[in-house]
């Protein structure tokens, strides 16, 4: 595997582990009569699931499996270590400013960066999704 | 595609099938007794998506390096069964009528997802490697 591919599954299973174990105590304090302080955790667990996990997971595989071009690699790496930046920063942003309540503004940076990532790995990867060429046997 | 993987697809897309199943009937039954919206989310997210992603992540990630690979098979197993057993508990209890038993189906129910998603974590992170 590539390093980036590498690096982006490994934040994307920690994500997942992270998001679970918030998961299971949101639910779990719906079965014992502790503090629901814990509920206002649920952005981040939203944020670590959906983006985090499997935005990230596909992320790091696309990167990993789609066709290379010829004398061209992967194309754009830099777009994709951006992308992966942009994302992890945007899930953050958005996670932690949504258990802290923070401003708008915050909430807003959060989902531009996660815009952007997406921007930026749709640039990298849309010249890597193509048709098989072709070629004719030589007879 | 080893067994475990075909379990964890076939498993979830009857998720699939059971999740758009009743947003179908909660679209004609609009009045009528539905299931709860963070149980549909979870039917689809936890029970299609992620257990189609752990089903391809077991076939097709790249293989165990040392011998761990039975070890790890079994442990894919218990992943398996926490998970399924997790969101079936957690669907009776949010579904059900109010009882003495849906406090400690929570409670079980999160341990036991809790527990899939930690194996995952641990049998695929190995396998996360560069060339």
């Amino acid at each position: 595997m590539p390093a980036l591919t590498v690096y982006a599954l490994r934040i994307a299973l920690s994500c997942l582990g992270i998001g679970f174990t918030i998961g299971a105590l949101m639910l779990g304090v719906r079965g014992v009569s502790a503090s629901s302080e814990v509920l206002r955790l649920r952005p981040l667990h939203l944020e670590l699931l959906l983006i985090g996990w499997t935005v990230q997971l596909a992320f790091g595989v696309a990167f990993w499996i789609l066709p290379r071009r010829s004398g061209l690699g992967r194309g754009n790496e830099r777009l994709a270590w951006g992308s992966l930046l942009l994302l992890n920063l945007g899930v953050l942003i958005v996670g932690l400013g949504g258990v802290l309540s923070a401003s708008a503004g915050v909430l807003i940076a959060g989902r531009s960066a996660e815009l952007l990532a997406g921007l930026a790995f749709a640039a990298h990867a849309w010249p890597r999704g193509r048709r098989y060429s072709l070629r004719k046997p030589s007879s | 595609m080893p067994l475990l993987s075909r379990w964890f697809i076939r498993t979830g897309l009857l998720y699939l099938l059971v999740a758009l199943t009743s947003s179908l009937v909660q679209a004609l039954m609009p009045s009528g007794t539905t299931i709860a919206w963070p149980t549909h989310l979870h039917l689809l997210v936890v029970g299609w998506l992620t257990q189609l992603i752990f089903g391809v992540a077991y076939w097709m990630f790249p293989r165990y390096q040392s011998g761990l690979g039975l070890r790890f098979e079994r442990l894919g197993w218990i992943c398996y069964g926490c998970l399924n057993l997790g969101l079936l508990l957690r669907v009776a209890a949010e579904s059900g009528p109010e009882s003495s038993w849906q406090a400690e189906s929570f409670v079980a129910s999160a341990l036991l997802q809790l527990i899939a998603g930690w194996v995952f974590v641990v049998t695929t992170w190995p396998r996360v490697r560069g060339r």
